[in-house]
């Protein structure tokens, strides 16, 4: 039973300080409201100054991982969609990417483009629900409503497209099961168009707000080269100033005919995170507008590449990733030319980005832990998989 | 060596590895070919003599295998003299009726060679220490303890090699092939000595599922 | 005859208004949450409650209700006594300031069987009423403290310790704030305090700016309120020192919070908005305003006040535990005593100095207002200080 004491049970005796006071020992969570889901934080505080904390996470492991190897390959694709559960899209366009990489398909240009679509609309519908909440976790109410509501068009767009609003299960291995419906180009616009307005609205209630900067600057700080030795990818290693992108840097789909760029900080503190993260809804909503052009101009043609009615891939591995709101997304695929994947991994960059959190937050407070684990983005579905 | 971002008419046109599909496509599936010429393979093993076992790239991306004993000094080298100074990603996979049981599975990435990523296999036989990594790249730690946690592979070395994803006390490893899919009884977690290691369903019992 | 009068006027008249006062401000504090979340809900393009009676404006009702029947959980290592206690230490404190509020002048009514009875709209009027007020709200923390210390649990410790602190730096700027609008006055009765804004001609927010400011950015801050909730950061607390509270203690916690923020904006009202008077209360031209009776002019600032609150709530972000005690200690205590000094300054000159302090202090407020406004205009800051990467640096190399 001794050990069933979890890892609390782990952590060193806090060592007695001068004055003979102890550093109390927090338990930040599983059940907090600012750790996004059942993350739990073991933390050493002296007073309110952290002196330690050790994520511990595995609350929402569900052998995912597991059930991957018990289903055919189009099965898969449903599971994938409770990794990330904020960005089913990019999870889905992950794992069709790793197994056509190995089939050795070909995706139709249209279908590419519809999947580049989602994909960003998935992109601004996480960053959107991150501004929410990281806003919410610093005392800001009101940004949430306003992300919120243009996350519901977003939303409402994704169950006009494949039924869903959350869990997609909107990709197919070869391209896409379901073409455009009537008019949807054309609502995506409008959408598109308008969100330019309604991202400065949350730029005017943040970017400026004397508090707001005095909560992130300088919170956090993790520089490119931390950033890269803890395999910390997406939002936080741009905004430590490295410009990478898999979207760029390992380009798939159609992304290399589209114009973006890649937006990057200064300084790697919290506020620079919040500054890229908001200049990629703006880059994501430039390229739903080149999107939104080609699509229109094309709107007819295969969304499905040709691709066997019983996918076995040949003995091989594989890895592919994209670039998914949290960092890099990638599967892993080893097959024994099977119908079912014979191992499946996924690497989550909320896993790995969280991984870092210790050294982010030693030394701040309670009230700034808060803000980095807020600021690294992490959905507990990916990290516990 | 480049990792191809968009692979189909590249590949190599071995012939097919798989079984038939039932309905063929034109193009023909991608098989590995021998790596062993490529220039990174070649200056590894000039570099850490021992280290390389063999080599092969299939759709674009190169796997070296790496032995056990050289692994930690082969990383180093990649690390330190080639800049693969990011480690994307590590795993394991279980190979079940295979020699060494495991094939732990690391690649990495350079910043300076473009989009070229390198893997790299380590063969570990069950009950065998895997050298740990998690010195020469950070991010290492949490991969290896969730090897540890979900295939039973211990790491020499590691700082810090507990549970991660199960929770600390649990019987069992999930990601081996013998571990059943439907789980185990929790009980069994708990009290081990009531129950049969992996718990659950007794081997002989029908109910036991393994996968394949 | 002597001794009913008596009775009327030490007994009965008081008792009538106890009950009256507790009452309405425990209703009024409940109302206050529903505008609260209609006012939030206006700010966040939603629409709040609106199913419980007309527009839900009987929410707070149901809310009540839900409240005092829900089960009572207290923890089984709590300090049970000082968990029961602490959420009367909060609310007793929070409901007894509003004997000394000055809602309303004198007046006289009649009523059937007793006469003509001359009463006012407060329920005693001290010369020391002002002490009193601070004296009492000042033990209001007591029951936060030990309601945090009581719940045996760290987060309400914390939430505890952060409340101890917080309403200890900020007591010593109100303090300094009030003391200017005493110096002004040169009263310590909140009655006397508004009839001499009758008598000097002015509002003291005129010669009392920075006094005002500092008085409602303290009283925010004793309130526990967005930007200073920090003692219940729900982000970072969980619910701060009432986390191990629930059903009517919790409740308690609540209703006393609106009630406190009550009280800050009407002593606000009373020390630099002139109570019940009309605006420009001199002003015979303006005479028709008194139409609308003083206690009316009093509920109307307050509400302002109150908005203003919500309005904050709405607007910012929380700070820091540290940088609120920076904020405190490292500027509003040293602007209040420079403040203190000017204002006391000025009062000795009597009249005409408040005049010229007043004076000054708006040129110089509204002046720097503009100039600032313009140069944040003139090199308006990038929207972001991001770097773009040209663009398809790393095309495919395949």
């Amino acid at each position: 039973m001794s050990e069933l004491v979890g890892t609390a049970g782990a952590v060193p005796e806090s060592e007695e300080t001068m004055l003979g006071l102890r550093e109390m020992e927090l338990n930040f969570g599983p059940q907090h409201p600012s750790t996004h889901g059942v993350l739990r934080i073991v933390l050493k505080v002296d007073g309110e100054r952290i002196v330690s904390a050790r994520p511990d996470v595995g609350y929402l492991h569900r052998g995912t991982e597991k059930l991957f190897e018990t289903e055919t390959y189009p099965m898969v694709i449903p599971h994938t969609d409770r990794l990330d559960y904020v960005a089913a899209a990019t999870n889905n366009h992950a794992y069709v990417l790793a197994v056509e990489k190995l089939l050795g398909v070909e995706v139709p240009k249209r279908a590419q483009y519809i999947r580049v679509v989602l994909d960003e609309m998935q992109r601004i519908s996480s960053h959107l629900l991150w501004l929410a909440t990281a806003a919410i976790d610093l005392g800001a109410i009101t940004p949430f409503f306003y992300t919120f509501r243009e996350r519901e068009v977003i939303l409402d767009l994704f169950e006009d497209y494949c039924g869903a609003r959350l869990t997609l299960n909107c990709m197919r291995v070869g391209g896409l099961q379901e073409e455009l419906t009537p008019g949807w180009i054309e609502k995506l616009r409008a959408f598109t168009e308008d969100l330019g307005a309604k991202i400065d609205e949350y730029e005017d209630l943040l970017t400026e707000n004397r508090i707001w900067k005095m909560r992130t600057i300088g919170v956090g700080i993790l520089n490119t080269e931390r950033c890269i030795e803890w395999g910390v990818t997406g939002p936080p290693l741009r905004a430590a100033g490295f410009a990478w992108d898999v979207r760029r840097a390992l380009p798939y789909e159609c992304y290399p005919e589209l114009d973006f760029e890649i937006p990057t900080g200064k300084n790697a503190d919290t506020y620079d995170r919040y500054l890229v993260r908001v200049a990629e809804l703006r880059q994501s909503r430039r390229i739903l507008l080149q999107c939104c052009d080609w699509l229109a101009a094309n709107p007819t043609g295969d969304i499905r590449g040709k691709v066997p009615r019983v996918i076995k891939p040949p003995v091989g591995d594989v890895y592919a990733s994209v670039e998914s709101p949290k960092g890099e997304l990638g599967f892993y695929l080893v097959s024994n030319g099977g119908n079912k994947p014979y191992r499946l991994r996924v690497r989550p960059p909320s896993f790995i980005n969280l991984q870092a959190l210790p050294e982010m937050a030693r030394g701040h407070m309670v009230s700034d832990l808060v803000a980095i684990i807020g600021t690294i983005d992490i959905v507990l579905g990916e990290v516990d998989r | 060596m480049a990792d191809e971002p968009k692979d189909a008419p590249a590949a190599p046109p071995a012939a097919p590895a798989a079984p038939k599909p039932a309905a063929p496509p034109k193009v023909p599936l991608p098989a590995p070919v021998d790596a062993m010429g490529e220039p990174l393979v070649v200056a590894l093993a000039a570099a850490v003599p021992g280290a390389v076992l063999g080599a092969k790239k299939m759709v674009g991306q190169t796997t070296v295998e790496i032995a056990p004993g050289k692994l930690v000094e082969a990383c180093r080298h990649l690390k330190d003299v080639e800049t693969y100074t990011f480690l994307v990603d590590q795993t394991a996979v279980d190979w079940k009726e295979r020699a060494p049981r495991f094939d732990v599975v690391y690649w990495l990435h350079s910043f300076d060679r473009g989009s070229a990523r390198v893997r790299l296999k380590v063969g570990v036989a069950d009950g065998e220490a895997c050298p740990t990594v998690a010195g020469v790249w950070e991010t290492a730690n949490w991969m290896e303890r969730e090897v540890f946690d979900l295939f039973g592979i211990s790491f020499e070395g590691h700082p810090d090699l507990r549970r991660i994803l199960t929770w600390d006390g649990f019987q069992g490893h999930p990601l081996r092939k013998d571990f059943p899919v439907e789980g185990i009884d929790t009980g069994a977690a708990i009290y081990p000595d009531r129950y049969p290691e992996g718990g659950g369903p007794a081997p002989d019992d029908k109910n036991r599922k393994t996968v394949s | 005859m002597d001794i009913s009068e008596t009775v009327l006027n030490y007994v009965l008249i008081p008792a009538v208004k106890a009950v009256v006062v507790v009452i309405l401000v425990a209703t009024a504090a409940g109302v206050l949450t529903y505008i609260e979340r209609r006012t939030l809900a206006f700010l966040q393009v939603r629409k709040g409650p609106n199913r419980v009676g007309p527009e839900g404006i009987l929410q707070f009702v149901a809310d009540v209700v839900k409240l005092l029947t829900k089960e009572d959980v207290v923890p089984a290592k709590a300090q049970h006594f000082v968990h029961f206690l602490a959420p009367i230490l909060v609310m007793v404190p929070g409901l007894a300031v509003f004997a000394v509020l000055p809602w309303g002048p004198e007046f006289t009514m009649r009523i059937p069987g007793l006469g003509k009875i001359t009463t006012a709209w407060y329920a005693t009027d001290l010369n020391v009423s002002l002490l009193l007020l601070l004296a009492i709200t000042s033990v209001g923390i007591y029951g936060i403290i030990l309601g945090g210390w009581a719940s045996n649990s760290k987060y309400a410790l914390l939430g505890g310790l952060r409340s101890a602190a917080q309403l200890i730096s900020y007591e010593v700027p109100m303090g300094f704030a009030v003391v200017s609008a005493i110096l002004m006055a040169r009263s310590l009765s909140l009655v006397e305090i508004v009839e001499a804004q009758r008598t000097h001609h002015m509002w003291f927010i005129l010669p009392g700016l920075v006094s005002f400011f500092l008085y409602f950015v303290s009283g925010v801050a004793e309130t526990n309120r967005i930007p200073f909730d920090l003692p219940e950061a729900e982000s970072e607390l969980v619910a701060g020192f009432h986390t191990e509270y629930s059903g009517f203690r919790w409740a308690i916690f609540f209703l006393t919070e609106y009630a406190n923020m009550i009280t800050i904006s009407a002593v606000a009202t009373a020390l630099f908005f002139g109570g019940w008077l009309r605006p420009f209360p001199n002003v015979a031209a303006l005479s028709f305003l008194d139409v609308i009776p003083g206690v009316i002019w009093y509920v109307l600032k307050v509400s302002c006040f109150l908005f203003v609150y919500i309005w904050f709530r709405g607007t910012f972000p929380r700070y820091r535990f540290d940088q609120l005690m920076a904020l405190g200690w490292k500027t509003l205590i040293p602007i209040s005593l420079v403040n203190l000094v000017l204002v006391a300054v000025a009062a000795l000159a009597g009249f005409r100095g408040l005049r010229i302090l007043g004076t000054i202090l708006w040129v110089v407020a509204i002046g720097a207002f503009l100039i600032v406004t313009r140069l944040r205009a003139a090199k308006k800051p990038p929207a972001t200080r991001l770097v773009p990467a040209p663009v398809g640096a790393q095309k495919a190399e395949a």
